[in-house]
C-alpha cells in the first residue's frame, strides 16, 4: 500500500450518497464497481450510517474507502472516494453539492424540501459529478447550469415564505449550537 | 411502524417522503400522461422524477417497461420546458442500459448538442456519448471536435470528460481529437483547464516521451485550476517512479515548488507525494513534513485528518522527520474526530519516547471502542512496533490487547491482536503466562476457526512448560466439546503435547484421549488413537519424534519430497525409501519477527511454493556434469567476490552435496564494449578438497547476468576436513564489441581477473532445523556420541556477541528463542539444532559465562561420531 503511487486519472469519486435521519436512502449514485449490487451497497450505506450519524467530524476510513461526510439538521451528505485520493477534492465535491443545494432550496436543507426539490438534486449531482469524474466545483455555476425555474408560488409571497424559512433555519442553529 | 412514522412527523412538523410508498406499476401506469397533448411540463417532471426516483432507490424495470416509459418519454422533447428537457436526458442515462433501442434519441440529442440553447448543449452531448457506440461515434465526431474548443465551458467540460469516457471504447477515434483537447488544455476555466489535462494524459500514457514533453509544458506555463495541479503532480510522480530519476530532476523540483501553492488541495498533493516516493532522504521530506504540520492545526477536519495520515506514513520509515511535529500531534489526540486522534497517536507511538507510552494507551483506550475496525488494526499494528522496540511496557500493552480481545469486531482485527500477543509472548517469556491466560480466555468464545487452531497450537508448544500446566487443559478440552471439527483435532494435538511432557497429568490426558477416540469426525479419531498409542509406550525418544519435532511434516521441503519419492518408483530397488535422501527445507517454520505491512489491510496467507533451493536444485539437475550427485543438500547465501563497483561483478552460491560441493559463480560483466565467452572460474583449493569439473558459460555479453559452475570433491579419507580456502581467479576470452549495436569483433584475446578468495566453512556443511522442542530431541538423540569441551572467547566482550558468533559460525539453528540474551543476565544457554550433510541430527548445546570475556562450556550431541568431533574441532 505504501508504494502505491496514484495511477492519475480524473476518475476521483466512486459514490455520492445522502441519507436521511433513519439512514435510508434518498439519493445514491455510484460511480464504479465496488458495490456492485444493491444488496451491497444498501449493506454499505448502513454501514457507513452507524458509524457516522452520531459524530459531527467530517471524514472517516470504512472498508478500506475515504468517506467524507457532512450533516444537516435531518440529512447526511456523503462523498466516497478511494482511500489514497486526495481528501481534499473529495471535500470540495462534498462542499459544493452542500452548497448548490443551500441555494437551491434557500438555505432549508432539509429532508422535506430536499423531498420537493428531488429534480434538483438529480441536476445538480449530474452538474457536479459525471461518471466518477468530478465536473464542476463552484456551486454558483452548478446553480446556475441547473437554472431550476422558479416555483409557481407568486414572487412576493415567495419572498415571505423564504424570510420564514430563513428565520426558522437561523433558530434551529442556534438551538443546535 | 406507522406509529414511529407519525411521531417523527410530529418532530419536524412535516409531511413524510412523498415518494414513500411508490408503486412502480401506478408510475409507469402514470407515465401514459406523456401522451396527451398538449404536454403538461409540470406533471410531466413529476412523473419522470418519480421514475428517476424509483431507479435511485435501486428498484429492477423489466426490458419491456423500461422500453415502454422510455419512448414514451421521447415525445416529451416537443415540450420547451427547460428543466423538463434536462430530466430527459437525465432519463435516458439512466435508461441507457435497460431500455432497448435508446439510440433513437440521437438525432434530437444532436439538435441540442448544437442548438442554440448553452443549457441544453452541455447534458445532451452527455446524454448523447452515454447512448452512443463506436460506429456511431464517427457520425458525431465532427460536433464532439466542436463542442471541446466551445467557448462555453460547460460545452468544452461536457465534451471533453465525455471523450474521456469512450476513450475505454474507442480509443482510435477519441485519439484524434488531441489536437482539440490541446487547445483546450489552454482554456482560461480551471475545469476545461483540468478536463483536458486528464484527456490529454490517458490518450498520451503509453507514451512516455510525449506524457514528458506534455509535463514541461504545463509545469513552466503554469496552470490555474487546482485541480488540474494535482492532476500534474500525480502524473509527475508517476514519470519520477518509472524513469527512476533521481530527486534532482526539475520534475522532483517542480513537486516542491507546488508546497508553495496557494490551494491547499494543491500543497497536500506535493507532501503527499513527496512522502510516498520511494528512497527519499529526511533532508528531501522536511519541505513535506513541515507543510503538513501546518496542516494539523487547520479547523478542517479533512485537512487534519489527511495530513495526521500522511504523518503516520512517513512515521512508519522516519520515525525522526516526523519527531518536530510532535507537539502538533500531542493537540490532535484528544480531536474530536476519532480518526484523527487515533492516527496522532499511532504515529506519536511511533516517534515518541518510552515514557509517553503509558499516556498514549490511556488516552487511546478511552475512545478505543469507537473507532473502526481499520483503525483498530492500524493501533495493535503500532502496539506491535512499539513491544519490539520497548520490550519492558509489555505489561501495559498485554493489559490493552486483552481489552481490546474481548471487544467486538471482525476477523482481520482479531487475527492482528492475536499476533501482536503471540509476537509478545516469544519476546518476553515474564509475559507468557499473563499472555496464555488471555488467549485461553479468548478461545473461550472465538468463532474464527483459524484463530482458534493457531492458539491451540501454541498452549500445545507452551503450556507444558508453564508452572501450572494443567490449567490449560480445561480450556483445551472445552474446545473439544464444543467446537467444529478443524478446532477438535488442533486440541487434541495439543493435548497430547501436555500428556507427553507432564507424567502427573498423563492419566487424566489418557482418560480424555479415550473419550476423543469416539469423536464423530475421523481426522479427530485418527489423531487420539494415534497420540495415545503413541503415549502408552511411555518413551521419552517416541514423544520426541513424534508429538514434539514431527520431522516428516516439518523439516523437509514438500516439492523435494515429492522429487524424491517419484525418483524412488522410478528406479526399482530392494532398499526401503530414505528420508535422509530428502533435501530439507532450507527455510524451516522460523521464527519470523512479524513485520507488518504499514496499515496492511488484508493479507493472505503466504502460499508454500517452491523455495529458493528447490529451484536451484531445479537448475542444478538439468546439468549433465552434476548428475548423479545425489540431491541438494543445503544452498548458501550468495557471496561477492568482487567490490561492487567493477568491471565484472561476481558472486558465488555455494551448494553442498552428500559428497561434492557445486560452486556456482553468477558473473555480469558490466562493460558494454566487452563480450566475454568461455567465462569460468578457476579454484586452487587449500586442503585435500578435489576439482572435479569446471562448467564455463559460453557468452556473457553486457548487463546480462550468466552462470558457470565448478565442481569439487569433499576428500573422503579426512572427513574433519569441512573448512577449505580457495582462491579463484576468473579466466575468459575477450571479444571487442561496438558498445550500440553489440557487434563483436572476430578476434578475442584471453584474459583472466583475480577474484577475492572463497571460503567454505563448518557452516556449509549444515542445514538448519527448527526443533520446536529442544529437550525432547536432546533426549531422543540420546549421550551415546555426546562430548564436551571448554573454550575462553576472549575476544568477545558481552554474551549477545558471543551468541550472534556462534550461530553465524556453526550456522544451525537457535531453539526455543535461546538467540535472545536476556539483559543483565552475566550467564546464558544457547540450544542449536541441525542436520550435518548426510543427514545425521546435531545438537549443540553452549553454555556461556560473562567475565573478562566469555567463557564457553559447548556440549554436542549427533548421531554419529565423526559429526561431534568435527563440530568441537572446528570450534576450537
Amino acid at each position: 500500500m505504501d508504494t502505491v503511487t496514484l495511477e492519475p486519472s480524473l476518475y476521483t469519486v466512486k459514490a455520492v450518497l445522502i441519507l436521511d435521519n433513519d439512514g435510508e436512502r434518498l439519493y445514491a449514485k455510484y460511480y464504479d464497481g465496488t458495490y456492485p449490487s444493491v444488496k451491497e451497497q444498501k449493506a454499505f450505506e448502513r454501514n457507513i450510517f452507524s458509524k457516522t450519524h452520531r459524530t459531527d467530524s467530517e471524514i472517516a476510513l470504512l472498508e478500506g474507502l475515504t468517506v467524507v461526510y457532512k450533516s444537516n439538521i435531518d440529512l447526511f451528505f456523503y462523498v466516497i472516494g478511494s482511500s489514497h485520493e486526495n481528501e481534499l477534492m473529495l471535500m470540495a465535491v462534498l462542499n459544493c453539492l452542500f452548497d448548490s443545494l443551500s441555494q437551491m432550496l434557500r438555505r432549508n436543507v432539509e429532508r422535506r424540501a430536499l423531498l420537493e426539490n428531488m429534480e434538483g438534486l438529480f441536476l445538480a449531482v449530474d452538474e457536479i459529478v459525471d461518471g466518477g469524474v468530478i465536473l464542476e466545483s463552484d456551486p454558483q455555476q452548478v446553480v446556475h447550469r441547473v437554472a431550476l425555474r422558479g416555483e409557481d408560488v407568486p414572487y412576493s409571497e415567495q419572498t415571505v415564505t423564504q424570510v420564514l424559512q430563513s428565520a426558522k433555519e437561523q433558530i434551529k442553529w442556534s438551538l443546535l449550537r | 411502524m406507522i406509529k414511529k412514522f407519525d411521531k417523527k412527523d410530529e418532530e419536524s412538523g412535516s409531511g413524510s417522503n412523498p415518494f414513500q410508498h411508490l408503486e412502480k406499476s401506478a408510475v409507469l401506469q402514470e407515465a401514459r400522461i406523456f401522451n396527451e397533448t398538449p404536454i403538461n411540463p409540470r406533471r410531466c417532471l413529476h412523473i419522470l422524477t418519480k421514475i428517476i426516483y424509483l431507479l435511485n432507490q435501486g428498484e429492477h424495470f423489466g426490458t419491456m417497461e423500461a422500453t415502454e416509459a422510455f419512448f414514451a418519454m421521447t415525445r416529451l422533447f416537443q415540450s420547451n420546458d427547460q428543466t423538463l428537457r434536462r430530466m430527459c436526458y437525465l432519463t435516458i442515462k439512466e435508461m441507457a442500459n435497460i431500455s432497448e433501442d435508446v439510440i433513437i434519441v440521437t438525432s434530437s440529442l444532436t439538435k441540442d448538442m448544437t442548438g442554440k440553447e448553452d443549457v441544453y448543449r452541455g447534458p445532451a452531448i452527455r446524454a448523447l456519448c452515454r447512448i452512443t457506440d463506436t460506429t456511431m461515434l464517427q457520425a458525431i465526431e465532427r460536433y464532439m471536435k466542436q463542442a471541446i474548443v466551445d467557448k462555453v465551458p460547460s460545452v468544452s467540460s461536457s465534451a471533453l470528460v465525455s471523450s474521456l469516457h469512450m476513450v475505454k471504447m474507442s480509443y482510435d477515434v477519441v485519439k484524434r481529437w488531441v489536437n482539440e483537447a490541446q487547445e483546450a488544455a489552454s482554456s482560461d476555466n480551471i475545469m476545461v483547464q483540468y478536463h483536458a489535462l486528464g484527456l490529454l494524459y490517458h490518450l498520451r500514457k503509453n507514451d512516455r516521451l510525449a506524457v514528458s514533453k506534455m509535463l514541461n509544458k504545463f509545469t513552466k506555463s503554469g496552470l490555474k485550476s487546482p485541480f488540474a495541479y494535482c492532476m500534474l503532480i500525480r502524473i509527475a510522480s508517476k514519470l519520477l517512479e518509472e524513469t527512476e530519476a533521481g530527486h534532482d530532476s526539475p520534475l522532483f523540483d517542480f513537486i516542491e515548488s507546488c508546497l508553495r501553492n496557494k490551494h491547499e488541495m494543491v500543497v497536500y498533493e506535493a507532501a503527499s507525494a513527496i512522502v510516498h516516493m520511494p528512497n527519499c532522504t529526511a533532508r528531501e521530506l522536511a519541505p513535506a513534513v513541515s507543510v503538513l504540520q501546518l496542516f494539523c492545526s487547520s479547523p478542517k477536519a479533512a485537512l487534519r485528518y489527511a495530513a495526521v495520515r500522511t504523518l503516520n506514513k512517513v512515521a512508519m520509515k522516519h520515525p525522526s522527520a516526523v519527531t518536530a511535529c510532535n507537539l502538533d500531534l500531542e493537540n490532535l489526540i484528544t480531536d474530536s474526530n476519532r480518526s484523527i486522534a487515533t492516527l496522532a497517536i499511532t504515529t506519536l507511538l511511533k516517534t515518541g519516547s518510552e515514557s509517553s507510552v503509558d499516556r498514549l494507551m490511556k488516552q487511546i483506550s478511552s475512545f478505543v471502542s469507537e473507532i473502526s475496525d481499520e483503525f483498530k488494526v492500524v493501533v495493535v499494528q503500532a502496539i506491535s512496533a512499539l513491544c519490539q522496540k520497548y520490550p519492558r511496557k509489555h505489561s501495559v500493552m498485554m493489559n490493552f490487547l486483552s481489552n481490546m480481545l474481548r471487544d467486538d469486531g471482525g476477523f482481520e482485527y482479531k487475527r492482528a491482536i492475536v499476533d501482536c500477543i503471540i509476537s509478545i509472548i516469544e519476546e518476553n517469556p515474564e509475559s507468557k503466562e499473563t499472555g496464555l491466560a488471555h488467549l485461553c480466555e479468548f478461545i473461550e468464545d472465538c468463532e474464527h476457526t483459524v484463530l482458534a487452531t493457531k492458539i491451540l497450537h501454541l498452549l500445545g508448544k507452551e503450556g507444558p512448560r508453564t508452572p501450572s500446566p494443567s490449567k490449560y487443559i480445561r480450556f483445551i478440552f472445552n474446545r473439544v466439546v464444543l467446537e467444529s471439527e478443524a478446532v477438535r483435532a488442533a486440541a487434541v494435538s495439543a493435548l497430547a503435547k501436555f500428556g507427553a511432557q507432564n507424567d502427573d497429568l498423563l492419566p487424566s490426558v489418557l482418560v480424555l484421549m479415550q473419550r476423543c477416540m469416539m469423536d464423530s469426525d475421523d481426522e479427530v479419531r485418527d489423531r487420539a488413537t494415534f497420540y495415545m498409542n503413541v503415549l502408552q509406550q511411555k518413551q521419552k525418544a517416541l514423544n520426541a519424534a513424534y508429538i514434539f519435532n514431527v520431522r516428516l511434516c516439518l523439516s523437509v521441503s514438500v516439492p523435494g519430497l515429492e522429487k524424491s519419492l517419484h525418483q524412488y518408483t522410478l528406479e526399482p530397488t530392494e532398499k526401503p525409501f530414505d528420508m535422509k535422501s530428502v533435501p530439507l527445507a532450507n527455510t524451516p517454520i522460523t521464527e519470523q519477527k512479524t513485520e507488518f505491512a504499514p496499515v496492511a489491510t488484508s493479507k493472505l496467507p503466504e502460499k508454500p511454493g517452491p523455495t529458493r533451493q528447490d529451484i536451484y536444485q531445479e537448475q542444478l539437475a538439468a546439468i549433465p556434469e552434476f548428475q548423479g550427485l545425489g540431491s541438494l543438500f543445503k544452498t548458501s547465501e550468495a557471496v561477492q567476490l568482487t567490490e561492487a563497483e567493477t568491471e565484472y561483478v561476481v558472486r558465488c552460491v555455494k551448494h553442498t552435496f552428500a559428497r561434492h560441493m557445486v560452486f556456482q559463480f553468477d558473473c555480469t560483466n558490466t562493460l558494454n564494449d566487452q563480450l566475454l565467452q568461455k567465462v569460468m572460474v578457476q579454484m586452487e583449493p587449500s586442503e585435500a578438497y578435489e576439482v572435479l569439473h569446471y562448467v564455463p558459460a559460453a557468452n556473457l555479453p553486457y548487463s546480462q547476468p550468466g552462470s558457470c559452475y565448478s565442481l569439487v570433491r569433499l576428500p573422503e579419507d579426512d572427513p574433519t576436513a569441512v573448512s577449505c580456502t580457495f582462491s579463484c581467479t576468473l579466466k575468459y576470452l575477450v571479444k571487442d564489441c561496438d558498445p550500440n549495436t553489440g557487434e563483436p569483433d572476430d578476434d578475442g584475446y584471453d584474459d583472466e581477473y583475480v577474484l577475492e578468495d572463497l571460503e567454505v566453512t563448518v557452516a556449509d556443511h549444515i542445514q538448519k532445523v527448527l526443533k520446536p522442542n529442544f529437550a525432547a530431541a536432546w533426549d531422543e538423540v540420546g549421550d551415546d556420541f555426546e562430548k564436551e569441551e571448554t573454550f575462553a572467547l576472549a575476544s568477545v566482550r558481552t554474551l549477545d556477541e558471543a551468541v550472534g558468533n556462534i550461530i553465524s559460525f556453526l550456522g544451525m539453528q537457535p531453539c526455543e528463542r535461546s538467540d535472545k540474551v536476556p539483559e543483565n543476565k552475566n550467564s546464558h544457554i544457547l540450544f542449536l539444532a541441525g542436520v550435518f550433510r548426510g543427514g545425521h541430527d546435531v545438537l549443540v548445546r553452549s553454555r556461556l559465562a560473562l567475565a573478562d570475556g566469555v567463557t564457553m562450556q559447548v556440549t554436542v550431541r549427533s548421531s554419529d561420531e565423526t559429526v561431534v568431533d568435527i563440530i568441537l574441532a572446528s570450534v576450537g
